[in-house]
């Protein structure tokens, strides 16, 4: 077992079970931080797979804005957290189909993968990941199409944000 | 050449690999003894801060601060952590026991992550990751999780009030602050900190004053110290998200807030200020060190002075100062910084340097002017006169004359 592995599995106890207190976690508050926990633990593997600016947008983005507005949402709600009745509705096992035939999907997907065995390959030396990525992302014969989409779709929520907020005099 | 620090790793090194290690495992070592090292030396100095803060604040306010203790008081600071070790520890009745002992360490614990990207000296700098600016953003968010979970564990209305304060503060002032910091990047064209510090014959502070400014305010912001102290402010909620605390925890916040100012102070001395250079710093990377720190101590008398100075603002003029000037005026520099570095691509780096100093100058001269126009039109605004609260005028005299008759 090379150290890589031992960390490897260490992440994906502590992400896994944090994922679980997610869900069953009583206290709505201590599931936000349990996700938290969750989505850093999502950044370590970005980390182990050396995309460190993935592994930092996810830290940014997921906890620094999504994560801390939930919390922020969350208090402000403040009689959800002495809520003592099922955590379950009647729908659940409706999640539950859903959630196994997913799972059940990506595994058997995963199993008829062949990239298991294959090495990480090295990057190639004095190349900067970073660089390539932004290339990529505004070149015509990669990303652009999908970053310029992307980009749309963020202005229209920036507009319909404001014109909701927009308080006509 | 070497400095002191690489010389005695490489003895280190060759000490434990004499002995039989394995050079994967006398690496791991060397990083832990570098972690370590790197850590206490900043509490270390953080101590020392106390001694700064105190005797300063005190000059500022025409008094002489810790002097009994030592020569000019500089035992003091020991003795306060002595005082705050020995406290009685309290936990508050209803408190959220796990989260409420978790919080305190993330203030401390994030500020020390900082120092990971920060470039003493050409050859000492814990990790050159190409991402080192985007690093710093992610770990400013972490801070602001502790805040919210002591305000929300202490089960405490003004600790509660204070968290909200401080979410709506951070994550607006993240804003601009990120835009801010985007310049130097586009300047160096990298965001690995020590390429940066590299790029900076010329200090960026000549070629983007105003990104400069924009990133010391928004630091100070994100300190939460005057004049944006809304979240600890003593007149309104007492101590705000920490109020609950005692002792080492409280403690704990402090230094916290105190080694997060001269973070800051040396992460603006690095992006803006040049970092570790200075003369002869190539025959001597030692001597980075130095001026690291002496930039970034002149950094924190600056973050000290104003927070000395001014007085607190309200919380609709922190927002309105943040989303109504401070963006807007961010996006423009970013708009006109990147357009100028594409159109003088191949050009020499003295006209490089001056149209973007005109450049900043010209949008600087704008901005006072709008700003005289809109103080002007403000003025004009609150001069003018108001009926008296919600009654409308005719009303009021209505009232009067049913007054009268009677």
């Amino acid at each position: 077992m090379t150290p890589i592995t031992i960390v490897f599995l260490i992440t994906a106890i502590v992400t896994l079970g944090a994922a679980v207190m997610v869900v069953t976690a009583r206290n709505l508050v201590h599931a936000a931080l349990w996700l938290i926990l969750t989505l850093f633990g999502v950044a370590v593997f970005y980390v182990l797979l050396s995309a460190s600016f993935l592994a930092v947008v996810q830290v940014v983005i997921y906890i620094g804005a999504i994560a801390i507005l939930m919390i922020f949402a969350i208090m402000l709600t403040r009689r959800v957290m002495q809520d003592t009745g099922p955590t379950v509705n009647q729908g659940w096992w409706l999640a539950a189909l859903i959630s196994i035939a997913l799972f059940g999907g990506l595994s058997w997907m995963l199993s008829t993968w062949i990239g298991f065995d294959t090495n990480m390959p090295q990057l190639s030396q004095g190349a900067d990941s970073l660089q390539q990525l932004g290339q990529a992302l505004v070149s015509p014969n990669a990303y652009i199409l999908p970053f310029e989409l992307a980009s749309v779709l963020l202005l229209a929520a920036l507009i319909g944000a404001i014109m909701i907020a927009w308080e006509r005099k | 050449m070497g400095d002191p620090i690489t010389l005695i790793a490489e003895f280190i090194r060759g000490l434990l690999t004499g002995w039989g290690f394995s050079s994967g495992l006398v690496t791991l070592i060397l990083k832990f003894l570098g972690v370590g090292a790197v850590a206490s030396f900043v509490l270390v100095l953080d101590i020392l801060l106390v001694w700064v803060e105190r005797k300063i604040v005190a000059r500022f306010q025409d008094r002489l601060g810790p002097n009994r203790l030592g020569p000019f008081g500089l035992i003091q600071p020991i003795a306060d952590v002595i005082k705050l070790l020995i406290k009685e520890d309290i936990l508050p009745e209803g408190a959220d026991k796990v989260v409420y002992n978790l919080a305190p360490i993330f203030p401390l614990a994030t500020v020390l992550l900082l120092w990971a990207v920060i470039p003493m000296a050409p050859t000492i700098l814990g990790s050159d990751v190409n991402i080192g600016v985007l690093y710093i953003v992610a770990i400013g968010d972490l801070g602001t999780l502790g805040i919210i979970m002591a305000g929300w564990a202490s089960n405490n209305k003004y600790a509660l009030i204070g968290a909200f304060r401080t979410v709506a503060q951070m994550v607006s002032y993240e804003v601009p602050m990120v835009i801010a910091l985007l310049i130097p990047v586009i300047l160096a064209h990298s965001m690995g900190m020590q390429s940066i510090v590299d790029a900076q014959s010329v200090w960026f502070v000549v070629m983007a004053p105003l990104a400069a400014l924009i990133f010391l305010i928004t630091s100070i912001a994100e300190l939460g110290r005057a004049p944006f102290d809304l979240t600890e402010a003593e007149s309104e909620i007492v101590a705000g998200f920490h109020i609950e605390y005692t002792g080492m925890k409280f403690g704990l916040f402090y230094a916290g807030e105190l080694l997060h100012a001269l973070t800051v102070s040396a992460l603006m001395s690095t992006l803006f200020l040049g970092g570790w250079r200075g003369p002869f710093v190539e025959q001597a990377p030692i001597l980075g060190v130095v001026y690291l720190f002496i930039k970034a101590f002149f950094v924190y008398y600056v973050i000290m002075w104003v927070r000395y100075s001014f007085p607190r603002l309200r919380i609709d003029q922190m927002l309105n100062f943040c989303w109504k000037f401070l963006t807007p005026l961010a996006l423009v520099l970013l708009i006109v910084t990147a357009i100028l570095d594409k159109v003088l691509a191949g050009a020499a780096t003295s006209v490089y340097i001056l149209s973007n100093l005109g450049a900043n100058l010209v949008i600087a001269w704008v901005t006072v002017q709008i700003l005289v126009t809109y103080a002007k039109r403000e003025r004009q605004r609150v001069g003018q006169e108001r009926e008296i609260a919600s009654f409308r005028k005719p009303e009021v005299e209505e009232l009067i004359a049913q007054e009268v008759v009677k």
